[in-house]
């Protein structure tokens, strides 16, 4: 009994330690605060107002370093997008220049985006962002608030698994927009670099890159870094996860099909198994079960 | 096999076939008329979990392998395009990401019902064993495809687990070398990685087909883990265990169905959403939750050989459970000090997983190596010991004593 008790205290010991020392490990940054999203939940979509305001946001400041590699102009008039119509979509790749051929002469040449091009690039390629910008790469942003995240910590982790938390990245990419600040007194940030209390480490290469005002809105949205902030990451969260509301759509429909289902089967399962066995008795009852689920078929489209 | 009935065919052609290729009855006896003990709780619906998870992660990943390409330059995007420009291909992917882990959850929970059982002594001794081995099939598995996005996740894991191989003295680099196709993690090991992610799990099936003979042979275990022994100890498979197993599977789907619809990304990590960059080694590389635990043993012990050592150990210490278990007593339900030690070895595993996911410094380290030392000193140590002095509770006469309750043991099973 000793011996029991003894093992079963150095475990909960180590146990309970190594769920403690969490709160001991130093944070090199805030965690972002959490934001209200349309599309979070079980039932949640994107905004399309939010979804514009975020693209023009995009267009107008991110696109400058910032390329969207995987994000076609088809995209934005898909369901379940900033929902532009075709005509729309065609207009805005119109006011692109994207690089096509080679032609007949074997040369590349420039001409107006189609619907169906992708977003060209801001830069031929990567040593030429690094040699404009200071050696330094802004990344891509396609599916970038899929991949950017921060630790929620331990007993937090739990929760977002029921609170259906996902939306880490867009609450970074909007505290990261909001994070620029005076360093603290003693934070010696690098050359070149800006201080953001959002950024691991503190030190962010970008420039602040949105003031209040900055981004027109037609209507009548706030505008404010935080509220450009906001729409932006709702922005890039479509363009990482376009499928969204089709997800959400099927996952409820899925859920009461799963649910109906699995009510019959527990009907089925909890009856009693009969105490005298044998084959006559075996095979009616697999009969009845039979026919149970036969009526159940004729009852129920599923 | 004593069925309750045997197959009898009635259509000439049923009997024309019967004479020729006994299928028929072969399928009657094995999964309608096999019988199964009256006793069995709902912990041994996930036998039959597994088996629909190998078929849906089967047919998932052979629609995903029509879309994917294997090319460093190109594997990343085409997850992409799977995710945006393939119809229902977000749904596809989704089901085989968080398949693997629901794969696992369900692994986990069949190896856990076997040891609280004792579902591993003689006579299933074998059973068990190819139980083992499906298991090392499934870790292989499961890491050669989380290589395949080629995430930076993807990358950093191929190289810090194909480089534990390294830790072998004199033969280790030639061997990862070998591995690798070339002098780094590059597109020969992507090539072979998803080659080999592609054969295996039919190797899976294969011994998955073993295992069920096995247990076709020797007879499922039960709460009880006396062995059956009249017809009255048992029902008939269909209609009670299928119907059973199937409200259970549908019940599971339904937690499977929450994270695909609703966290698709929960279980996974945001790193593996940047390309993969050889030249950038993320600030923390972890593997997929299902393998903390043994990371943590990995990480627990200062000298890399001793540790990889330590990590295979883990795993095939398993395999000889059915021998180091020194009592004769199965379910734990009798064996008050073993259900007590086992339940602290769950808890180590589970505490190991979490210090898994953790930086490997100060108390972390000191914990994880308390939990390995319980890791493994129950297996080698408690378990050879516990058999020769434990004083067990009286067992029932037979299963169907046991259901009707007339010397009411610990029956309602406490696990």
């Amino acid at each position: 009994m000793k011996f029991q008790r003894s093992i079963l205290i150095l475990a909960v010991a180590a146990a309970l330690s190594s769920l403690g020392i969490y709160a001991a490990s130093a944070q090199d940054a805030d965690a972002p605060p959490r934001q209200t999203w349309s599309f979070h939940g079980p039932f949640g979509t994107y905004d399309p107002a939010q979804l514009q305001r975020g693209f023009k946001i995009y267009r107008e400041v991110c696109s400058t370093c910032h390329s969207i590699k995987l994000l076609s102009f088809r995209n934005l008039a898909e369901p379940g997008g900033p929902g532009f119509t075709d005509a729309q979509a065609s207009a805005i790749a119109a006011t692109f220049q994207v690089t096509a051929g080679p032609n007949d002469e074997g040369q590349m040449f420039q001409r107006p985006g189609q619907i169906s091009d992708y977003f060209p690039p801001p830069f031929a390629n990567d040593q030429a962002a690094r040699a404009a910008l200071g050696g330094k790469l802004p990344p891509d942003m396609s599916v970038l608030a899929k991949a950017r995240s921060y630790e929620a910590g331990f007993p937090y982790f739990v929760f977002d698994a029921f609170t259906m938390y996902q939306e880490d990245g867009p609450d970074y990419i909007h505290a990261i927009l909001n994070g620029y600040e005076n360093p603290p007194a003693g934070f010696v940030v690098p050359p070149g670099g800006q201080y953001n209390k959002y950024f691991p480490g503190g030190a962010i290469g970008m420039p602040k890159p949105l003031s209040d005002g900055q981004v027109e809105y037609t209507d009548g949205t706030p505008t404010t870094v935080d509220q450009y902030g906001r729409d932006v990451a709702a922005f890039l969260m479509w363009t990482a996860e376009p499928t969204l509301n089709a997800r959400h759509r099927l996952g409820s429909k899925t859920l009461k099909m799963a649910s109906r289902e699995a009510t019959h089967l527990r009907e089925l399962a909890v009856r009693p198994a009969p105490l005298e066995i044998g084959i006559e008795n075996c095979s009616s009852q697999t009969h009845s079960v039979r026919l149970v689920i036969r009526q159940r078929a004729a009852n129920d489209p599923f | 096999m004593s069925g309750h009935s045997t197959y009898q065919p009635q259509s000439p052609f049923m009997q024309w076939l019967e004479r020729r290729l006994p299928i028929a009855s072969f399928v009657y006896s094995s999964f309608i008329a096999y019988p199964t003990p009256r006793n069995l709780n709902y912990w041994w619906t996930f036998g039959g979990i597994l088996t629909f998870m190998l078929g849906v992660q089967i047919v998932t990943g052979v629609v995903l392998a029509m879309h994917y390409t294997p090319n460093v330059d190109l594997a990343f995007n085409s997850v992409e395009g799977i995710m945006r420009d393939v119809n229902y291909g977000w749904l596809l992917r989704y089901i085989h990401a968080n398949g693997a882990s629901f794969f696992f959850l369900a692994v986990y929970i069949h190896i856990a019902r076997g040891m609280y059982y004792g579902s591993y002594k003689e006579p299933r001794e074998v059973l068990w064993i190819l139980g083992v081995i499906l298991f090392l099939l499934m870790v292989a598995t499961g890491f050669m495809g989380y290589v395949l996005p080629w995430g930076q996740m993807s990358f950093w894991a191929a190289t810090v687990i194909t480089n534990l191989f390294s830790a072998f003295p004199g033969v280790g680099d030639p061997i990862v070398t070998w591995l690798w196709g070339g002098f780094a993690v590059g597109n020969p090991t992507l090539n072979r990685f998803y080659s080999l992610h592609y054969l295996l799990p039919f190797v899976i099936a294969g011994v998955v087909v073993l295992h069920l003979w096995a247990l076709h042979v020797v007879g499922q275990n039960n709460p009880t883990g006396v062995d059956t022994k009249t017809e009255k100890d048992t029902v008939a498979f269909t209609p009670y265990a299928t119907i059973k197993d199937a409200f259970f599977t549908g019940l599971f789907c339904i937690l499977f169905a929450y994270f695909i619809f609703y966290i698709p990304n929960y279980l996974g990590h945001s790193d593996n959403y940047i390309p993969a960059n050889p030249g950038q080694t993320p600030t923390h590389i972890v593997p997929e939750w299902y393998y903390l635990p043994f990371y943590a043993i990995l990480r627990a012990i200062p000298n890399k050989l001793i540790g990889v050592c330590a990590l295979g150990l883990a795993i095939v210490s398993l395999a000889f459970l059915p021998w180091l278990d020194t009592s004769r007593v199965r379910s734990a339900n009798y064996r008050p000090m073993f259900r007590q030690c086992l339940f602290i070895f769950f808890i180590a595993v589970i505490g190991l997983g979490y210090l898994g996911s953790q930086e490997p410094t100060g108390g972390y380290v000191i914990a994880a190596r308390i939990l390995t030392i319980y890791y493994f000193g129950f297996i080698w140590v408690i378990l050879p010991i516990l058999g020769l002095v434990e004083t067990t509770k009286p067992l029932p006469n037979s299963i169907s004593e046991s259901v009707l309750g007339k010397s009411a043991p610990a029956s309602a099973s406490g696990a």
